[in-house]
């Protein structure tokens, strides 16, 4: 990263869930930063606690069920980590916004797009309507939304899912926050309509200078997109990495077991079986001792049994593994 | 929208027709001389036979239904055998009182209704939403006879604070009214109660709280809408409930309204008088639930596109 | 996560078994629910053993016993005619009960018949009885009621048919749509590509289905026949007197309200009890057969 000055910086955030079965604890101390300017990757199966993380960060976790905590997270200078109730709703929308995965059911389907996507302005900047009428106007042609002024009276229902989804980045950047975060923003798209939306994101980084959190489970999304790269496991950062380094040498066998699954296009494809890791996720309530991946790790060793730190592998690199333990085993090979 | 509203009406068209003619029947095989009724003893079978014949009352049932249809659809009803006055006019007489009866229950229903429904739902199994959905379950299950009587005695008898019964000025309007309204306050509790929980589960919901607004705001500008919507459409429904309960709180009460003139036809079996009143309310619940039809069309955004479609 | 599907194969009897376990299981922990049968059990006992249970005779007129108040003998006083009110309300429990099971039962066989008919054959039944329906439910209920009861005379057996004839069209309206939703499920598409005959994939394979809904139906159905065979008896076009029905209870009590204010009253709570007894087990037996039915 080396960057001295990142806009997000996330220190030791864990989410429990208390139910009728006890407490579960979804997020166990999870930290990292966003640099300037950045789009930093989490990545995951489901269920491994990226988009808890982003709803943690944004106070969206279901209440009262859900509690959160953290040593820190600051967002330029700011502790959100102190931040009460009425504080944290002035960072949400404005300085920190979010893109959902659903542009389907994520608009109100009885109110008309505009007055939704320029809602922020009238909670954070207090503008009247006609002004927000502008501003939308003006946030629908920069997420390219075609004939924008048509659409501004248009319900949800009436626009496709690639433009809903643009309405909604266009919602997350009218404020012009510091950090956005997409949860799954293409998932739901066919695969054009995702080209077109990821396109439109970098685009926005470099013309607008937002640093992006890109929640995907989809590696490829990660390699087209991202700078940095968080891969998580059960609720755990297991890996931290720049994006290159990460996929010429991916150092936890979580991140090599995902990277082998995906399909290359210049490899014969007849006869062979997709790879993919063998076994499930586990149930957060009842998680193995030690490592989290070791039952579905085909290099475990005894050691496994002990649960292992997130270790800094030099190089802005780390990883939650033994094998890279400096005290327990060889170092990485091919690390310099 | 016209369209819609058009085609709907079309449809309500053989729902009445065919109404008239189950309470034509069921009102004419009637056992029992309507005129020897009307005339008492002292009538001739001579005079009984010219009346019955200008009456046509011998013609043959269908030709009777449909001169009934024709005559009404012109707005004669017919004369009631007991007051010897069109029918038409005494239920025209007596429809002002009813509907300021029924929109004054409606309100209070409403002001009740809804109000608690939405706070039972935000503090969602707390004390109050215990405490709001019992009250709801005790307006439903209170007859409406026995609560009316209750309030009567409370607020009238013993406390002398309202007037018991007759309509002569709004005092004598709040009693009925929260007696009538009561009972469907509960309904409509129960109803935006488990409306707005299924609509706070929606997606949307969560995007409104992430641009910052803060929870009044995103039930207020949100969620509130949304859940109305059935909840709007079932008090044009209530129309039918109102009219069955007005017949029960205007005799209670003594308000000359269309349904104490129901009761009072039955006692007396005034039998022209019995079937222009129950014909007036059914058209009346007919046009609520156009109304509600229409007011949901108007509502949801949704709804009003498929039915462009549909159109 | 999911647990793995049941398979085809494995007996019925066996998963009857369990979903009857599940529901009478998830039935027994509502508490609201096992206080409305408490009530209900309590009354129907008592309907039933009134001679027994009451020392009073509930037709005995004691005219210098009128509208005495509250006391040891007369636990909640008694009547204009000296009749002991609790022993009235006793005897009405009869009506009451009655007028809840029976009209129900018909009205929900009729709904339940002309319900599948109309779901399964579709075309022209289901269009005829649909529109019957719509019919049904345009009209006022106590109107059409207290029509019936104009036309056939107020007596009891007319009770029955007014209220059965308010009630079979909301059943015919569920059970309806419930078959439309069953008719294009894989065991009866099986059923109906082996031959089965129409009659018997309606009431052998659909019937059984709705089953639970009409239980549900069933019993939230009596709260509503007994409040409008009072509201009817209060009318006076329902129950006649010496016969005592809550309804006509309150009717005739009122006229005394003012001396003896327990006769009008005490008969109104027996209905609200009863109600709301038949209103928590309806909701209970909601919740258990079908939990997505909750809220």
């Amino acid at each position: 990263m080396g960057r001295a000055d990142p806009i997000l910086s996330v220190r030791g955030l864990s989410t429990a869930f208390s139910g009728d079965r006890g407490n579960v604890t979804v997020l166990d101390d999870v930290s990292f930063e966003v640099g300037r300017g950045q789009i930093v990757g989490l990545v995951g199966e489901s269920g491994s606690g990226k988009s808890m993380t982003a709803l943690s960060l944004m106070g969206l976790v279901p209440q009262p069920q859900g509690r959160v905590s953290a040593r820190e997270i600051l967002l330029d200078g700011v502790d959100l980590a102190r931040l009460d109730g009425a504080g944290m709703r002035r960072i949400r929308g404005g300085e920190m916004a979010m893109v959902f995965q659903e542009p389907m059911t994520s608009l109100n389907p009885v109110r008309k797009v505009w007055e939704q996507v320029g809602e922020p302005l009238a909670i954070h900047q207090g503008l009247g309507r006609r002004e927000i009428r502008a501003r939308v106007l003006e946030m629908f042609e920069l997420v390219g939304i075609p004939e924008p002024k048509s659409r501004l009276d248009a319900y949800p229902h009436q626009l496709s899912g690639g433009l809903r989804q643009r309405a909604m980045i266009a919602m997350g950047l009218i404020c012009e926050p510091k950090l956005l975060i997409a949860d799954e923003p293409t998932t739901a798209l066919d695969v054009t309509t995702q080209a077109q939306i990821l396109q439109l994101m970098r685009d926005l980084r470099d013309r607008v200078g937002t640093s992006i959190i890109m929640i995907t489970h989809d590696l490829g999304v990660i390699a087209e997109m991202c700078d940095v790269v968080n891969v998580m496991y059960a609720g755990q950062i297991v890996e931290q990495a720049d994006v290159f380094d990460l996929f010429e040498r991916p150092a936890h066998p979580y991140t090599r077991g995902l990277l082998a699954s995906i399909p290359r296009a210049n490899e014969p494809r007849a006869g062979r079986r997709m790879p993919s890791i063998p076994g499930m996720v586990p149930n957060l309530a009842k998680l193995p001792p030690g490592c989290r991946f070791a039952p579905r790790c085909g290099d475990a060793m005894p050691l496994c049994t002990r649960a292992p730190e997130l270790a800094a592998l030099g190089a802005g690199r780390s990883a939650r593994c033994w094998l890279h333990a400096p005290d327990a085993a060889q170092p990485l090979e091919e690390m310099p | 929208m016209l369209m819609f509203a058009l085609r709907r009406i079309l449809v309500s068209i053989p729902v009445l027709i065919g109404i008239t003619m189950i309470l034509f029947i069921m009102l004419n095989v009637v056992p029992g001389d309507p005129v020897a009724l009307m005339m008492k003893e002292h009538a001739s079978p001579d005079v009984i036979a010219r009346v019955r014949a200008q009456m046509h009352l011998d013609d043959p049932m269908i030709v009777r239904y449909f001169r009934f249809l024709a005559n009404a659809l012109q707005g004669d009803l017919g004369n009631s055998i007991k007051l010897n006055r069109p029918v038409t006019d005494l239920l025209l007489k007596a429809f002002p009182n009813t509907l300021m009866l029924a929109v004054c229950a409606a309100l209070v229903s409403w002001v009740i209704g809804i109000p608690a429904g939405v706070l039972s739902a935000v503090r969602r199994d707390s004390l109050i939403d215990r405490f709001f959905m019992g009250f709801s379950l005790l307006g439903v299950s209170m007859p409406v006879f026995w609560s009316a009587l209750l309030l009567q005695y409370i607020f009238a008898m013993q406390l002398r604070l309202l007037p018991v019964s007759g309509f002569y000025g709004w005092k004598y309007m709040i009693l009925p009214a929260i007696v009538l309204g009561w009972s469907s306050a509960g309904v409509i509790a129960r109803l935006t109660r488990s409306s707005l929980l299924e609509v706070m589960r929606h997606d949307y919901i969560r995007t409104a709280r992430a641009k910052g607004l803060r929870e009044t705001g995103v039930i207020t500008r949100h969620a509130l809408k949304n859940a109305l919507i059935p909840v709007v459409t079932i008090m044009a429904i209530q129309v039918a409930g109102l009219l069955s309960g007005a017949v029960i709180t205007e005799s209670i009460f003594s308000i000359p309204g269309v349904g104490r003139i129901t009761v009072n036809a039955i006692s007396s079996r005034d039998m022209p008088l019995l079937q222009g009143a129950v014909l007036f309310a059914t058209v009346l619940v007919i046009l609520g639930n156009l109304v509600a039809d229409i007011l949901y069309s108007v509502l949801d955004p949704r709804i009003r596109a498929q039915m462009k479609k549909d159109a | 996560m999911a647990a793995p599907a049941t398979p085809a194969t494995e007996p019925e009897t066996l998963e009857d078994a369990s979903f009857l376990r599940d529901t009478l299981r998830a039935f027994r922990k509502n508490r609201m629910a096992m206080v409305g049968l408490a009530f209900v059990v309590l009354l129907v006992l008592g309907a039933i053993f009134a001679p027994w249970v009451s020392p009073h005779d509930p037709y005995r007129v004691a005219l210098d016993e009128q509208l005495l108040p509250m006391s040891h003998t007369y636990w909640l006083g008694t009547d204009n005619f000296g009749r002991d009110v609790l022993t009235r309300i006793l005897y009405g429990a009869r009506i009451s009960l009655m007028v809840g099971i029976v009209p129900s039962l018909v009205s929900l066989t009729i709904g339940t018949v002309l319900g599948i008919l109309s779901g399964y054959l579709g075309g022209k039944t289901d269009f005829v009885v649909m529109r019957l329906a719509d019919m049904m439910i345009a009209f006022p209920s106590l109107l059409l009621a207290m029509v019936v009861m104009y036309t056939l005379g107020a007596n009891l057996l007319n009770i029955f048919l007014a209220l059965a004839l308010v009630g079979w069209a909301s059943v015919a309206r569920v059970v309806r749509s419930q078959t439309l939703a069953l008719r294009e499920k894989e065991f009866i598409e099986a059923a109906r590509a082996n031959g089965t005959a129409r009659a018997t994939i309606m009431f052998a394979h659909i019937f059984p289905n709705v089953v639970p809904t009409l239980i549900v139906l069933f019993s939230l159905s009596i709260p509503e026949a007994i409040m409008w065979e009072s509201s009817l008896s209060f009318l006076g076009v329902g129950v006649q007197p010496p016969e005592a029905s809550w309804g006509l209870l309150v009717a005739k009590g009122k006229e005394y309200i003012f001396q003896a204010p327990s006769v009008a009253i005490a008969p109104g709570i027996a209905i609200l009890l009863t109600v709301m007894a038949f209103n928590f087990i309806g909701d209970g037996l909601r919740d258990a057969l079908d939990p997505s039915m909750k809220d």
